[in-house]
């Protein structure tokens, strides 16, 4: 534990990054605290341009944007981390099968994740919210089900090259059956690379769900960044205020997930330099 | 070569089988009712209904529903849109050239940006420029394409009035001949220049990479070696073989830049397949939604197979490795 906090220390940038989404997180979490009432309500200002009443202005129908980032992080997080973590499961689980199996699995398993590799994530998801009404879970779905051939290449990877390494061929020869030196050996030492695909993909879906939202394919009654974007657009030439702060939230929480990702798989790996 | 290209297109079948049933599912278990889906909202009478639902044997079962769709497609049978009056197939090839007239373009821009600035930062591995590179490559994969297009509108079209904010062509006088070819350059600036720095942040940074490897290799301190000059090591002994992994990285890549160029016409009003998708969103024109998504998962496809043609046309060695292969 003390090792990975020093190789952390050492990388300043990942740290942050690292800081920045644990804050994200807290923001969420407190978001009825720090911006109390409903986001939704209207206000009687109208297209303020940011100053002392409204730190980063208000939006056409005089929504505070600084209350309506706030809760926007209720959606943006929740639908990264859920698809991420969906697709980790399902991609860690198929990988790992691959590995240790072998043979026909392991090109069966190969082949379809190609297949699915090839279908455009977000066409399909915006069609499928646009058919069925627009919903978060319909895109943690669709990524969870587009994005799982990642971590399940990781995964076969590093499961081929750890069961040949001595100490797993030593606990092998005590006798321990394949099942407890997958589970016991294998996925532990694995863990850190695929960990690192997961943040990428928290990334991917953040960007997906703000993409549709700026579509309009989400609940219009749900604040989130990409729907504030979609509001910002039609004020471009009045109101920049609608689109920098909300785009910038966005790009700073996408980068920590990707920044901190790497720096958390290279502080959780034994090998790496402190 | 005749041997790759049929194994390839082998590979390729299956997937678009798979790509085909799924399109038909989305309408199917995803909407409900097929001939809502089929005709959308628009006031239908009850006799085209029911003659919808003879045509497509929404009374059969659900397995020769799905042949009956796979044989209209495969004779080019999308459907027809309501809200356009025309065929699904039609609209979307029309709204796919514009797109491409947008997507080339950029995508040219952006390998020679991306290669140029991976051969500025590569030998320079560790220093600023490396860094700043490196760090800029990063930024492009956060940063929402559609927001990048926000901000040229407002920093370009709006403060400074340089260019225009949307469309493909002047709307109101608008002209003709070289006139008409100028105007439409002026409205392609903007959108361009969005979606190429979109993308040379994947080409930049795979470029790096592929740099940085050939950079080592023995061949080239032997070119040093030799007494070569820098520049030509660099362009005729490091660029051919960087170049490669380049080629595919924007092939493969053609369903995100896709995806890119969609969100980005959106912004600019630009009349392709992303306008369409929009406008077919509000209308609730389901038929070209799916021919959307089915055009741009083929069209996904294809780019792989012709990805995998050219590297394996530009990288003699494969040549060789296949016919290993093939006596082995």
């Amino acid at each position: 534990m003390r090792s990975v906090w020093r190789r952390l220390r050492a990388r300043p940038i990942g740290l942050t990054s690292i800081c920045i989404v644990l804050l994200l997180a807290l923001i969420g979490l407190l978001a009825p605290v720090l911006a109390p009432g409903d986001p939704n309500e209207l206000g009687g200002d109208v297209l303020q341009a940011p100053g002392a009443a409204h730190w980063l202005g208000t939006d056409d129908l005089g929504r505070d944007v600084l209350a309506s980032l706030i809760h926007g992080v209720r959606v943006s997080l929740p639908v990264g981390i859920l698809s991420a973590a969906a697709a980790l499961l399902l991609g860690g689980g198929i990988g790992a099968i691959a590995g240790a199996r072998g043979g026909w699995t392991d090109s069966a398993v190969m082949r379809l994740s190609e297949m699915f590799q090839v279908i455009p994530a977000f066409i399909l998801a915006a069609v499928i919210s646009a058919l069925s009404g627009p919903g978060e879970w319909q895109v943690i779905v669709v990524i969870a089900a587009l994005s799982w051939p990642q971590p399940a290449r990781v995964m076969r990877g590093e499961v081929i090259r750890l069961r040949q390494l001595d100490h797993v061929q030593a606990v092998r020869c005590l006798g321990i059956s394949e099942r407890r030196i997958l589970l016991g050996e294998i996925l532990p030492n694995a863990l850190a690379p695929v960990l690192a695909v997961g943040a990428l993909i928290v990334g991917t879906a953040i960007l997906l769900e703000a993409s549709l939202a700026f579509l309009g394919l989400s609940n219009p009654d749900v604040v989130s960044w990409g729907r504030m974007l979609n509001a910002g657009q039609r004020y471009l030439f009045q109101a920049w205020w609608l689109s920098v702060f909300p785009g910038i939230t966005i790009v700073v929480t996408v980068l920590s997930f990707n920044l901190g990702g790497d720096a958390l798989a290279a502080a959780l790996d034994p090998a790496s330099k402190p | 070569m005749l041997r790759f290209l049929l194994t390839r297109l082998l590979w390729a079948a299956p997937i678009v089988l798979v790509i085909a049933v799924l399109s038909f599912m989305l309408l199917h278990l995803v909407r409900g009712d097929p001939v809502t889906a089929l005709i959308g909202d628009f006031p239908a009478p009850p006799e085209y209904v029911a003659r919808i639902r003879a045509e497509f044997g929404l009374d059969q079962p659900i397995t020769t529903q799905l042949w009956l769709y796979l044989v209209n497609l495969a004779h080019g049978n999308l459907g027809f849109s309501f809200s356009n009056r025309m065929p699904v197939l039609d609209l979307v090839l029309m709204r796919a050239r514009t797109t491409l007239l947008l997507m080339v373009p950029a995508l040219v821009a952006a390998s020679v940006l991306g290669v140029v600035m991976a051969l500025a930062a590569a030998p320079r591995a560790g220093s600023g420029t490396d860094a700043t590179i490196t760090g800029l490559s990063l930024l492009g994969h956060s940063v929402p394409v559609f927001w990048l297009a926000q901000l040229l509108v407002m920093a370009f079209a709006v403060q400074l009035h340089w260019m225009p904010a949307s469309g493909m062509i002047s709307l109101r006088d608008t002209p003709t001949g070289w006139a008409g070819i100028v105007d439409f350059l002026w409205h392609l600036v903007l959108p361009m220049t969005c979606i190429t720095i979109y993308y040379v942040a994947i080409v930049a940074r795979v470029a790096r990479a592929a740099v940085l490897e050939v950079l080592h290799r023995d061949f080239v301190q032997t070119a040093m070696a030799k007494g070569l000059t820098h520049r030509r090591v660099l362009w005729r002994h490091i660029l051919p073989n960087a170049l490669i992994p380049v080629v595919t990285v924007i092939g493969y890549s053609f369903g995100s830049s896709l995806t890119g160029a969609i969100l980005t016409e959106t912004v600019f009003a630009w009349p392709g397949l992303g306008s369409l998708f929009v406008s077919s969103i509000s209308a609730r024109d389901y038929p070209v939604l799916q021919g959307i998504f089915l055009f741009s998962a083929i069209a996904v496809v294809v780019a792989n197979i012709l990805t995998d043609l050219v590297y394996w046309l530009v990288d003699p060695r494969l040549h060789r490795g296949s016919r290993k292969l093939a006596n082995a």
